[in-house]
């Protein structure tokens, strides 16, 4: 212990900070990769030299926000054995299995491929060059899959026995068609694509908004636009369909992102803001809409919700045999309450906009230049996909609390036992600096091309 | 089978360290060259063009360790559990020089100003010279045994990781990298000047690797069982890796780029089964050779291995087909530029 911080909060902290930093990269990375490979294909298409600028412009982007992706990803790897070390013990036969297919699958075809689609502007005809970058995109959705494979283990452990006080795979199969990865992939991959339409959106607003490049700015909204209207559209659907995966297989987490305590009547009101006692478990009132918490839940008008107090002793009659009765099944609902809230939130503003933009840039009758105050909205609306896949990792990932495999192994068991505070203490403040640093260049580097103009940013090919 | 050992263990430990072999032997060059930036080349425009002949490649020559590290975590997660955790801090070192280096490109191509470019440019020299060193370093520490429970919980003082072995071994690793990149880069480029000095430089560096080769030899012997318990496999192997080195000097002096460049590759590749082959039949040697970390004991279930042997046997070929044709797709030998 050492400024009353055990080991434990160090490497939790340690953990959230690299999975949310590497979180604001790889869905960044991931949807630019669909963007530009729409845009490449509509420039094979239509053979309209604005599209391959376009393809290139935010190519660039595309590969700085890869890079980082790539280097954050590598801590992922390493700290399962770093700073969770019993728990890459208990789980190394599950949980290795899908980190490397993933690599032998997808990330030798995403780096090899966005290698060959950076330096062969030149070398090959247009549609082959264009197949490239949707290979790369197409490896990094497989390296999503098999990540989110791990990680649905994590939150409904299928297809395994215990063995000698370690899980042991029992059936591949049941791993890799675990409802939980099945509900959550589109979730992830969709929220992806959502991420990468608005800051392409956001960033040529930007460029609106100095008069730069009009046309090609223009242009290049209102294909993020579309891409971005569709995506945050599909989000709901997306975000919908793995809620009722939720229900049966986490009640607390789902009970805890709508802040009910006690079990609901068979009409369940959505509370919009809520007075949350975590002390004593309850909630002490709320704005609320009636009816509409069982009409999100259900789909239908009936329907009760079972409260956090209800579930909390379901569990200790459940697991009380064998982690003991001190166990604190309560997860940090505040936390996932208003979580749930702003990224929900944050999804109808992208609905909202996206429809707005597509409007005021229509050909027919194109007026966004003289909303300037629009544009500084859609500007500010970059940073916001950011925040919202934050809070829906804090979600999945705190709403899996008390356990790091759910209802096998605790997080108090996961972390090494080798590791000292000091260590621990030292690599968080090293990779906050790092953090900071990668996240600020990034930025940097993304608004000096965009000041640099379209031209200019594109001069000697594309390197 | 060997000591218990099942065929299926004793296969991913081999694969294991034939994915480090491809990883020294590809990433090695494109951490040669990155050093290159500073030792051999003398302006901006030198550097750009060392960078671009990596620029395709670098990358994927990095997910050979992580594939080497997910295929250890998928085959042996004690051996990973074990590894990670008892060698903290070097290995956060060892991220940290990944890390610079790897955002170095990306960062080196939108820096618009000559500091911007020459301060990612450093950043790509010391992550190329920091990596191998780490790594290599780490491998001759571990071979030494180490201080580790029955757990499998290692309790590393500073001098079981700095010691003469490991530095002598990082330094080696540090040398056979720059050669190794330094034929990678003779082979790429289109440029007689430089690629006269990057043949001069490694006349010399040659000379240095044998004295090097030669110290790292007496020191396995002092200093770890592998010659004890593994004779003959050691000694040819050693042989190996000398005469790998040989040819490829020879390679060098009469101007054969290609075989050069596979020698260097194998020289590195050869001090990786030389570590590999004394581990055997262990993982991780502890000072109580009772708690050492046995394959036997180490290996995830069968079922899991399995698994993992069908996908490598479908995946692997695929991918070596990719790759290959990456380095067939930039086989024209690159020309150094004007300024941009």
């Amino acid at each position: 212990m050492l400024l009353g911080v055990s080991m434990l909060d160090l490497a939790r902290f340690q953990f959230a900070m690299t999975t949310v930093f590497h979180f604001f990269f790889v869905p960044f990375s991931i949807g630019m990769g669909l963007v530009v490979s729409i845009m490449e294909t509509m420039y094979v298409v239509k053979k309209d030299e604005v599209y391959k600028k376009m393809a290139q412009f935010w190519g660039k982007i595309y590969l700085l926000s890869f890079a980082v992706g790539v280097v954050t990803g590598l801590i992922q790897e390493f700290q399962f054995g770093m700073n969770w070390s019993d728990y890459s013990r208990f789980m190394g036969d599950i949980f290795g299995a899908p980190l490397a297919i993933e690599a032998l699958l997808a990330f030798f075809m995403e780096s090899t491929f966005i290698g060959l689609w950076t330096f062969t502007w030149n070398k090959f005809k247009p549609a082959a060059h264009c197949a490239l970058v949707w290979i790369s995109f197409l490896g990094s959705m497989l390296s999503a899959i098999w990540i989110l494979t791990a990680n649905a283990f994590m939150q409904h452990p299928v297809g395994f026995v215990i063995k000698g006080g370690k899980a042991q795979m029992a059936s591949f199969g049941a791993l890799v068609s675990n409802p939980q990865l099945w509900a959550c992939f589109p979730h992830v991959v969709i929220g992806a694509i959502v991420t990468a339409s608005f800051v392409v959106a956001g960033m040529a607003a930007f460029g609106l908004l100095a008069k730069r490049d009009v046309n090609f700015h223009k242009k290049s909204m209102r294909v993020a636009l579309w891409i971005g209207m569709i995506a945050a559209i599909c989000e709901a659907g997306a975000g919908d369909y793995q809620t009722q995966v939720e229900i049966h297989e986490q009640p607390m987490k789902f009970a805890a992102t709508e802040g009910v305590y006690t079990t609901t009547g068979d009409k369940a009101p959505w509370d919009i803001v809520a007075d949350l006692d975590t002390k004593n478990h309850e909630n002490k009132g709320a704005w609320s809409i009636p009816d509409v918490l069982t009409i999100l839940t259900y789909h239908k008008t009936t329907g009760s919700i079972k409260g956090m107090n209800e579930i909390n002793k379901e569990l200790h009659k459940k697991y009380d045999s064998k982690f003991g009765k001190g166990m604190d099944y309560y997860v940090p609902v505040k936390t996932l309450f208003y979580s749930f809230r702003i990224m929900a939130g944050f999804d109808l503003w992208f609905i909202i906009v996206s429809i707005l933009g597509l409007i005021w840039t229509r050909p027919s009758k194109d007026t966004i230049e003289n909303k300037r105050w629009f544009l500084w909205v859609l500007g500010v609306t970059t940073y916001f996909p950011f925040i919202a896949n934050t809070c829906g990792w804090f979600i999945t990932e705190l709403g899996r609390f008390p356990w790091t495999v759910y209802g096998l192994f605790t997080i108090a068991d996961s972390v090494s036992a080798s590791t000292t505070t000091g260590e621990l203490w030292f690599t968080n403040i090293m990779y906050f600096l790092i953090f900071s640093t990668l996240g600020g260049v990034m930025v940097y580097y993304c608004k000096k091309q965009l000041d640099k103009g379209v031209d200019k940013a594109l001069e000697g090919g594309v390197y | 089978m060997i000591d218990g050992i099942q065929p299926l263990q004793l296969l991913w430990f081999g694969l294991i360290g034939l994915l480090f072999v491809i990883f020294y032997f590809l990433e090695g060059f494109d951490y040669g060259v990155g050093m290159a930036t500073h030792i051999l080349a003398r302006n901006d425009n030198e550097r750009r063009l060392m960078i671009q002949t990596i620029g395709p490649h670098w990358d994927g020559n990095e997910v050979w360790l992580i594939t080497a590290g997910g295929a250890m975590f998928a085959s042996f997660a004690s051996w990973y559990a074990s590894l990670f955790s008892g060698y903290y801090i070097l290995l956060f070192f060892t991220l940290f020089a990944l890390i610079i280096r790897g955002v170095s490109f990306e960062f080196s191509a939108h820096a618009d100003t000559v500091k911007g470019f020459r301060f990612w440019v450093w950043a790509l020299f010391f992550g190329s010279l920091f990596a191998p060193f780490l790594l290599t370093m780490m491998f001759g520490s571990l071979i030494q045994g180490v201080p580790m429970n029955a757990a499998g919980n290692m309790s590393l003082g500073f001098w079981n990781i700095v010691n003469w072995l490991s530095i002598v071994a990082g330094v080696a690793g540090v040398l056979l990298c720059l050669i190794h990149g330094l034929n990678f880069l003779r082979l790429r480029i289109d440029d007689p000047d430089l690629s006269r000095r990057a043949q001069d430089l490694n006349n010399k560096l040659y000379i240095i690797a044998y004295i090097g080769e030669v110290v790292f030899a007496l020191l396995v012997i002092f200093q770890t069982d592998f010659f004890q318990k593994r004779p003959i496999s050691s000694i040819v192997i050693t042989l190996a890796v000398v005469v790998f080195t040989v040819l490829s000097q020879i390679f060098n002096k009469t101007n054969h780029q290609a075989w050069a460049f596979i020698t260097s590759g194998l020289t590195l590749g050869s001090v990786v089964v030389l570590l590999f082959n004394g581990l055997f039949p262990r993982v991780l040697i502890a000072q109580n050779p009772a708690n050492s970390l046995l394959i036997k004991n180490a290996a995830n279930g069968q079922l899991t291995l399995q698994v993992m042997t069908i996908v490598l046997i479908i995946c692997l070929p695929i991918a070596l087909a990719y790759i290959i044709w990456s380095y067939v797709v930039f086989r024209r030998r690159l020309k150094v530029q004007a300024e941009k």
